[in-house]
């Protein structure tokens, strides 16, 4: 539509533009109505050091700033290794760092944070966690006893059909070589040249 | 609309059962009639499932909340876009998404097939009708119908979940649903080439669009899902090794092992025996995967809630798969090799250690994932199996096929000669330990990275020397322009080189992933017109200001979002939002737990990645999480170049092989080449 239209001049609306004029204020009529909210003006950047939000929930659950601690590199290492529980599949550093809804990552945080200020190593926070909570805690299970076979399972098994394909691959290749009938040239055979480029140039043709 | 929609799934169910029945019969007995009447059947079930794909999108559009599915998944102020793809947000839609499809693909494979496997036909539509009737069986009888109605009418519905709630959501599960789906074709075929003991190459040749087409989906659907994960989930990364996204892996490893392997058959008439045990093999996966998704019986973030569905899809999984192997059995004196391996340093046997490796990493992914089960079974203790466990094991395997990846195309087929393979590993050797050499020189140290990126260099060079070749033969011998050769090499031999564009992808894949071992992270809490810093692995540091936070209301949800100002080195460079989005419904409610909307500035070396995760006190103070991560778009970018080498290859035309010998003035027939 142009402005004339808009302006009340020269009407040069055609059925098209003011069909699509009536199903425009039909959309607009029927879509549900956006509810606009006045935002108190603390809310607006660089009024204030840290000014209220209009609505704070809105911003998900509170937290508390960040500690030194929460980025310590130990605390992190440790935390990677920890499952958390509150059934996202994520280890512990992962969830408190990307679900912020989830209050059992923080709660595991700290945890690991107030073992670590008793002065235990990363090994004996784990330890404690296990303890506390079974080897179901760790995101990789302890290489000892059937978990073994977890680790290792699939790479002898890969070495093992690795053999065994070659060996078989070298008794066939061997039964071939035996079975084959010597051709009995039916021209002159080529140079080592000539066959050669034959090899390469079949090569390149095949798909 | 939704009576009729319960009309239609009754209606596909019978005509599936009869299709089935008239199909396999028909084939047996050789009896045109039925076989006719089978492929009937297809069309009609594909066209009552049709309508009751409508009668739902019918259902959703008008926001029928009184049908249970559409107030589950959808509300009034949902976007249109979204509205759309809550046909296969929730459980009960997906399976009629599924069925659905699968009808579709059944009644182009009737259509398309050429007319020289027409004999396969019959058993290729008792197939698809049996699948298809299985699942909507499991709406109709498992508690997953998506025309159910609720007692009462809501005011508004629940909305769809805000994770999904994202482009890449709206097309990364169709995507790989159809890759899913797609595996069922080229199952089909193998299954009726069992039953009518047609063990030649002919069903090979009917089904190398389709496996082609389900393996091209498989890797789009994978690839967008990384995406989606990426920008939608937060954690700063697009692989975790959930089992369902290891699910979506198991098929994509084995039909690419397929692949590879059917070549051997298709040139040499050997590995007949293993090609088919593949096709069921991938097939199985994908109702696996499935299961996996539907039955709860593993926890995941992407799993439908947990129902009776599982139970359906095991009992299936077993019996099918226990009749498909016990087939495969009963045939396997038909199936003996026209060939033999000549040597053991041939492309032959270079393509059966590449089967190894994707079959190993296929069992290894597949015996993590179901590790957890098997612990409790033994050792009576739940245990859990994460990435660490999953890099461990896998991350050799994947560096063992990306070298094979660079050697296969250098060793002839049948033999190599010595110095034949001198002449050929040259260029990629070099090119390779010079890539090694720069990494170390250049300071980098993790080990597995720089295998991955010296191997990456390995596989291109091999890559650009057959490129380089073939196109040098070209201009010799037809007098062609350097870039016109290039053209019409790959045009001629697009399964080849369409082949080797996709090493290209996997060899960028590779190296993105190799990246992420240089990941640097940084939490902060800052107040406006505080700053933070972050330091890249490139040597650059980011600062970060925080200038403060807006909240409105769009359409559905209230926004609190956070603008940060960033600079490197000193440079602005721009600001950067990050929002925390409280979904609402119609009537103002809350519907879902508040979400994050990352904010991501991304450029070819490196991705800056902002978490808002949430304010201090009520207040302007914010907790944002700061991400570098090296490589990401090598990601995206290696997945459009493996799409566009799928492409390329599945591009009709192009001459088979018999063209390209008699282009060449030779006459050798290839197996099973007509």
């Amino acid at each position: 539509m142009t402005a004339d239209t808009r302006t009340g001049g020269q009407a040069d609306c055609n059925r098209r533009d003011f069909l699509a004029a009536v199903a425009g204020g039909l959309v607009l009529t029927v879509r549900p109505r956006v509810r606009l909210t006045a935002q108190s003006p603390d809310s607006l950047p660089g009024t204030g050091p840290s000014g209220r939000l209009w609505d704070p929930a809105r911003a998900g659950r509170p937290l508390d700033p960040v500690t030194t601690a929460d980025n310590d590199a130990v605390i992190q290492a440790i935390e990677k290794q920890l499952h958390c529980t509150c059934g996202c599949n994520l280890d512990v550093y992962t969830c408190r760092t990307t679900d912020f809804t989830c209050t059992v990552s923080p709660a595991m945080h700290q945890h690991v944070v107030g073992l670590a200020k008793q002065g235990m190593t990363g090994q004996q926070i784990i330890d404690q966690f296990v303890r506390e909570h079974g080897v179901a805690i760790l995101m990789a299970p302890p290489k000892r006893g059937f978990n073994l076979a977890g680790y290792f399972v699939p790479s002898l098994l890969i070495v093992a059909a690795g053999v065994a394909l070659t060996l078989v691959l070298r008794r066939r290749v061997r039964t071939a070589a035996v079975d084959a009938v010597p051709a009995r040239p039916l021209a002159a055979a080529g140079t080592p040249e000539e066959l050669e480029r034959l090899r390469g140039e079949l090569d390149r043709l095949s798909v | 609309m939704t009576l009729l929609g319960n009309l239609a799934l009754w209606l596909a169910l019978l005509v599936g059962i009869w299709g089935a029945l008239a199909g396999f019969v028909g084939g047996l007995k050789d009896r045109p009639d039925l076989a006719r009447s089978a492929r009937h059947a297809v069309f009609a079930m594909c066209g009552s499932l049709l309508v009751a794909v409508v009668s739902l999108e019918w259902a959703l559009f008008q926001h029928d909340f009184n049908v249970e599915y559409v107030a589950a998944y959808t509300s009034r102020n949902l976007p249109i876009f979204y509205t759309w793809s809550a046909l296969y947000a929730g459980q009960k839609g997906s399976l009629l998404f599924w069925a659905t499809v699968l009808s579709l693909f059944g009644s182009l494979a009737l259509v398309l097939t050429p007319r020289h496997h027409r004999a396969l036909l019959p058993h290729v539509a008792g197939v698809v009708s049996l699948v298809a009737a299985f699942f909507i069986s499991v709406m109709l009888f498992g508690h997953a119908n998506p025309f159910q109605r609720l007692p009462y009418t809501p005011l508004d519905g629940n909305g769809l979940n805000p994770q999904l709630q994202n482009p890449g959501m709206v097309f990364h599960p169709p995507m790989l649903y159809l890759g899913y789906i797609s595996i069922t074709i080229p199952f089909a075929f193998a299954i009726a080439a069992l039953l009518s003991k047609r063990l030649d190459t002919d069903w090979l040749v009917a089904i190398r669009k389709w496996t082609l087409l389900s393996w091209l989906f498989l890797s789009i659907g994978i690839c967008l899902g990384m995406w989606w994960a990426y920008v939608e989930l937060g954690w700063g990364g697009y692989w975790a090794w959930d089992p369902v996204e290891n699910a979506s892996l198991l098929p994509w490893l084995t039909m690419t092992a397929f692949l590879h392997s059917v070549m051997i058959q298709e040139k040499r008439g050997m590995l007949k025996k293993w090609n088919l045990a593949l096709i069921i093999g991938s097939w199985l996966l994908s109702i696996f995967g499935t299961f996996i998704t539907r039955s709860g019986v593993i926890s995941s973030v992407h799993s439908f809630t947990q129902s009776s569905v599982g139970y359906f899809f095991l009992a299936f999984l077993i019996v099918s798969g226990v009749a498909s192997f016990a087939l495969y059995a009963n045939r396997l004196p038909l199936l003996t090799a026209e060939a033999r391996l000549e040597s053991m340093v041939s492309r032959e046997a270079s393509f059966l250690f590449n089967n190894l490796l994707f079959i190993g990493i296929a069992f290894s992914v597949l015996w993590g994932t179901l590790f957890p089960i098997l612990s409790e079974l033994v050792q009576g203790t739940k245990i859990t199996v994460g990435p660490p466990f999953f890099n461990q094991v896998n991350i050799p395997l994947g560096l063992a096929l990306l070298a094979l990846t660079g050697i296969g195309p250098l060793i002839a087929w049948r033999r190599a000669s010595v110095p034949n393979l001198q002449r050929q590993f040259a260029v990629p050797g070099t090119v390779g330990a010079f890539t090694a050499l720069i990494l170390l020189v250049a300071g980098m140290r993790d080990l597995y990275a720089v295998i991955a990126m010296a191997l990456g260099g390995f596989v291109l060079g091999t890559v650009g020397q057959e490129f380089a070749r073939g196109a040098r033969a070209r201009h010799r011998q037809y007098g062609e322009g350097y870039a016109l050769a290039l053209g019409r090499l790959l045009a001629r031999n697009r399964r080849r080189y369409g082949g080797y564009i996709v090493h290209t992808g996997i060899v960028i894949l590779f190296v993105a992933f190799a990246g992420m071992a240089f990941k640097t992270e940084t939490e902060a809490s800052l107040r406006p017109g505080e700053s933070a810093s972050i330091r890249s692995p490139y040597g650059w540091t980011y600062r970060l200001t925080h200038l403060g936070i807006s909240q409105y209301d769009a359409l559905n949800r209230q926004v609190t979002a956070a603008t940060l100002e960033v600079s490197r080195d000193g440079k602005r460079l721009g600001v950067l939002t990050t929002e925390k989005r409280q979904h609402v419904d119609a009537l103002g409610r809350p519907t879902f737990q508040p979400s994050t909307e990352v904010g991501i500035r991304s450029d070819l070396r490196e991705d800056l990645y902002i978490v808002l995760g949430g304010v201090v006190n009520g207040t302007e103070q914010a907790v944002f999480r700061f991400t570098i991560n090296p490589l990401v778009w090598w990601v995206w970018y290696g997945g459009m170049i493996i799409a566009l080498g799928g492409l390329i290859v599945m591009w009709p035309g192009g001459g088979g092989p018999a063209v390209k010998r008699a282009e060449a003035g030779y006459s050798v027939r290839l197996v099973g080449e007509p």
